[in-house]
Parts: C-alpha cells; sequence; structure tokens
C-alpha cells in the first residue's frame, strides 16, 4: 500500500476526491455480516442481500471473503467500496507474505484493516460507509479471535460473538441467547445460520434463504487447517433444517428464562 | 590534465560479462526441473533464512544465483511488479513471460550502463501450466537476455557441467521424487568430477504444483516431508539406480 501510493496513487481508495454531493449516494449496501467463535476457531458468514433505498440491488451478493489463508472478512456497508477494499486488503497480506517471507501477526492484519477503514472516512461522511467484520484464526495463540470496526477505523475485540451491519441488532440478540463458550463446529456454523436468520426475520435490508432460488447464506470456517467455504450443499443442509424446526416454531429456538 | 584512456566498447562489454560471470560462479549451483505434476527448484543452501527460491505470484516462482542483496532487490522488485499488475487487472494477467521481459530490460539497463556495476545474478523465472505443455521456464542471465528453457535448467557456478548431466538424464513425466534425485545427483557433482554427499538440511526444495487446490501453487518442501521424499526414492529408485550404474561408467 506504501508503495502504491508512491507509484499509483490513483488506484487507491482513499485518494480519491468526491464531487460535492448533497444528500445520500444512492448505491448497493450489503448489510448483516455475523461471526462466532467456537473452540479450535471461528464462524463468519453473511446473507446474500444488497439493498439500494428500499430496492433490493442484489439477491446474491457474497460478503464474505477469504483474507489469506488464516483469516477472513466480511463486509457490510457500500458494496463496491467495500469489495474494493478486500481486494487491496487481501493483496496486501499476500505481497507482505510473499516479501518478507512470513505472514503478518492476526494483530498486526486488523490493524492494517483498521487503516484502510479510516481512510474511508471522507466517504463514510457522505453515506458511503465500509464496515467490515475481520475474523481469523490466531496461529500464535491457536485459537479464533474476532475484531469488529466502527466508521472511523476503530478497532476493538470482540469475544464470543459479534456481528455488523444493518441487522446486526438483531443477529447480536439472537447470537447473546444461544451463544456457549462449548461449541462445536458444526454447532456454531448452525448458530451463526440462526443469527442470520432472525435478522432477516426484523430487518428489511438483510435477506433470508431464498429456497426458491436456492441462495443461502454464505458461512466460512477457519481453523488451524486455514480458511474453508461450506459447499452450498452444506449450507443449503443447515439452512434447510433450521427452516424446517421454524415451521413449527416461528422466532426460533428458546433460551431459559431464568 | 590526463587523457582517459580510450577503451573499446567491445572490450568494455567483454570485461563487464567477465566480472558478473565470475561472480555468479562464487555461488552455489540450483536447478530447476520439470516434473509430472509442477516445476521442482532445488538448490543448496547451507541458510534457513535467506532463501534463493520463492513465490512471486499464483502460477509463478523465481529462483536466483548470485549475490544475495542484488537478486533480493529483483525478486522483490518482481513481486510487485506482479501484485500490482494483478491489482490493476486480473490474476490471470500475470505472467511469466511478461516478468521475465521486465526482468530482462532491468539486467539488460544495468549491464550496459556505464555508471553502475553489472549485477551479479542469473534468474530463473518458471511459470506453472494447466498441463506439462503449458509450463514456461525462462532463464535470465546477467546481460538480460532471455533464454526459453525446456525441461531442466541449472545456474550458477557450476551450470554448464550440471545442465549437461541433467540434459542427458531427465524425461519428461518424471514423479516428484524422482525429479528430485536426479537434481540432487546433479549438484552434488563437483567440478572435477568427484561427487559429495549433500545433506538434507542443506537443501531447499520448492515446488510449484498444479495439483494444489489453492490459487496459488508454490510450495516449499522442508523438514520432514523433504526427508520422506529423499528416502522413498532411495527405497523404490535403488533397484534403477544399480540398473543404470553401468550406463554412468561409459
Amino acid at each position: 500500500m506504501d508503495f502504491l501510493s508512491e507509484h499509483q496513487p490513483e488506484l487507491l481508495p482513499g485518494n480519491r476526491q468526491l464531487p460535492p454531493v448533497q444528500g445520500v449516494v444512492e448505491a448497493p449496501h450489503g448489510t448483516t455480516i455475523v461471526s462466532v467463535t467456537f473452540p479450535g476457531g471461528v464462524v463468519l458468514a453473511g446473507d446474500r442481500r444488497a439493498t439500494m433505498g428500499n430496492v433490493i440491488a442484489q439477491r446474491d451478493i457474497e460478503k464474505v471473503f477469504p483474507a489469506d489463508e488464516y483469516s477472513a472478512v466480511g463486509i457490510a456497508g457500500t458494496a463496491g467500496l467495500a469489495v474494493e477494499m478486500v481486494k487491496l486488503f487481501q493483496l496486501e497480506l499476500e505481497h507482505f507474505e510473499k516479501v518478507e517471507g512470513a505472514q503478518l501477526s492476526l494483530e498486526g492484519k486488523a490493524n492494517r484493516l483498521s487503516t484502510m477503514i479510516r481512510s474511508n472516512l471522507g466517504m463514510a461522511m457522505q453515506g458511503l460507509a465500509v464496515v467490515p467484520l475481520f475474523a481469523g484464526y490466531d496461529v500464535d495463540r491457536g485459537k479464533g479471535r474476532i475484531f469488529s470496526y466502527d466508521v472511523t477505523g476503530g478497532r476493538s475485540e470482540e469475544h464470543g460473538y459479534a456481528a455488523t451491519g444493518s441487522g446486526s441488532v438483531f443477529a447480536r440478540g439472537a447470537m447473546k441467547k444461544l451463544f456457549r463458550d462449548d461449541l462445536t463446529e458444526d454447532q456454531a456454523t448452525t448458530l451463526v445460520v440462526q443469527a442470520l436468520y432472525d435478522a432477516a426475520d426484523d430487518d428489511s435490508a438483510t435477506g433470508g434463504p431464498d429456497v426458491a432460488r436456492r441462495i443461502y447464506p454464505i458461512v466460512t470456517v477457519i481453523t488451524e487447517d486455514g480458511f474453508r467455504r461450506l459447499t452450498e450443499e452444506e449450507s443449503s443442509g443447515i439452512a434447510r433444517a433450521i427452516l424446517e424446526r421454524r415451521l413449527a416454531q416461528p422466532d426460533g429456538p428458546r433460551a431459559e428464562l431464568l | 590534465m590526463s587523457t582517459p584512456f580510450y577503451v573499446s566498447p567491445q572490450q568494455a562489454m567483454a570485461d563487464r560479462a567477465e566480472y558478473a560471470r565470475k561472480g555468479i560462479a562464487r555461488g552455489r549451483s540450483l536447478v530447476v526441473l520439470q516434473y509430472a505434476d509442477g516445476i521442482v527448484f532445488v538448490g543448496e543452501n547451507p541458510s534457513r533464512a535467506l532463501h534463493k527460491f520463492s513465490e512471486i505470484y499464483d502460477r509463478i516462482g523465481f529462483a536466483a544465483a548470485g549475490k544475495y542483496n542484488e537478486y533480493e532487490n529483483l525478486r522483490i522488485g518482481g513481486v510487485r511488479y506482479a501484485d500490482l499488475r494483478g491489482y490493476t487487472y486480473d490474476r490471470d494477467d500475470v505472467t511469466a513471460r511478461g516478468l521475465a521481459n521486465v526482468y530482462a530490460q532491468t539486467l539488460g539497463t544495468i549491464f550496459s550502463s556505464a555508471a553502475e556495476k553489472p549485477y551479479e545474478v542469473e534468474l530463473v523465472v518458471a511459470e506453472v501450466g494447466e498441463t506439462p505443455a503449458g509450463d514456461q521456464i525462462y532463464r535470465l542471465p546477467h546481460d538480460g537476455s532471455i533464454v526459453d528453457e525446456h525441461g531442466s535448467v541449472a545456474v550458477g557456478g557450476n551450470a554448464e557441467q550440471i545442465s549437461s548431466y541433467l540434459d542427458q538424464r531427465h524425461q519428461d513425466g518424471m514423479s516428484l521424487a524422482e525429479a528430485l534425485k536426479l537434481a540432487v545427483q546433479s549438484l552434488s557433482r563437483d567440478t572435477n568430477g568427484s561427487e559429495r554427499e549433500i545433506p538434507a538440511e542443506r537443501l531447499e526444495v520448492a515446488v510449484l504444483d498444479r495439483t494444489r487446490p489453492q490459487k496459488r501453487k508454490f510450495k516449499r518442501i522442508v523438514g520432514r516431508q523433504l526427508a520422506a521424499l529423499l528416502e522413498r526414492d532411495g527405497a523404490e529408485t535403488a533397484a534403477e539406480a544399480e540398473a543404470q550404474a553401468p550406463d554412468e561408467k561409459e
């Protein structure tokens, strides 16, 4: 990124001048991303909807990307800018790894992403914010970790579970009631899809599983073995199982009262 | 006032080439071989941290003999070139041919510019294709020329002898273990024809493996994996080696 800013600054997202505009610029926005840790790794998942105002701009957008072998980033906010940011982030991690011959630490990666979000602050002020969720497996500590961000690039580590995007309030509520410390990988992937279902239930900008079009949430798992995205078959399996149960119990599993 | 001596351009170039060649010859040789599933890089390198081989991009690997600081400089330049290309256009638009051209330009300019000393390096840029026919290997000597190689290539001190040894023995479609064994054999022959043993911990081995599921095909082979490969091949091909021994004496 430093090299790019000297060499071809026009390629960097933060360096573009925006024309002064009145009001909010209309562009597709991605919505809900959720993440949960479990012993041995972390799960990061996202719904598939992009909205532009009250219109559904895209039904099958992909908002969760591998950043490198041991980390992934899920994006909420202006889709175009976010995808570009992820592309640059992936490039930077790979570039560092090749030049230095070693991977950045997970903290280092999280900090780097923080700088990139901050460089987008000008755009964010005009309504084109990008707020990602970063999850990775910390090889040194041997566990999964989640980092969340705000529009100014402020970074905070989340313990257990986290969500970002318009549906995040509902997703977080669902996860709060379902999360436990001793989840297995399968339970963790089910939990994130449950949370996305709840987010879609209450937030119009979040898309639920679309059985007719076979569009299911993207679920990724990062463990010691690296990044893995669940196949369509696997994620549809989870989504269908949840859907089946919700036919009888529309609000999903009930937590204990006391 | 002193008058500078006249040196003919031919002489000047010959001197520079001689200088570069001597510098390269001081370093240890390395070999790059095609095998059935990709391209293998093998070299003798006592250091674990200062690599002779490295990844440039998804399918492209880099190998260098000569002066470390000079080729490291070129390597980082190559990574930058490739990453910038891939980011600006698409990952598929980064090719070994393009990279080799950039290296050739750089080396050629440095070689013929009077203000700089020529680089004492010899590079190999290799790209693994979808099939063995798509593999590309380019050798870039110190003066900025490009040589398109097939099958096997050796660079460094003892390169000529090693490459003639390899040319005679390298076959298409060798397994990784076979190719590795051949490479080690070729490297362990000294200039005077005597053989010496190179222990596994002094070997640096990397592959561009087209069967890897990831986009990035470059992989270093170290530690137990390397020992296993060397051993496996020792057991399997011991009989073959015996059979071939009479030929070698001829």
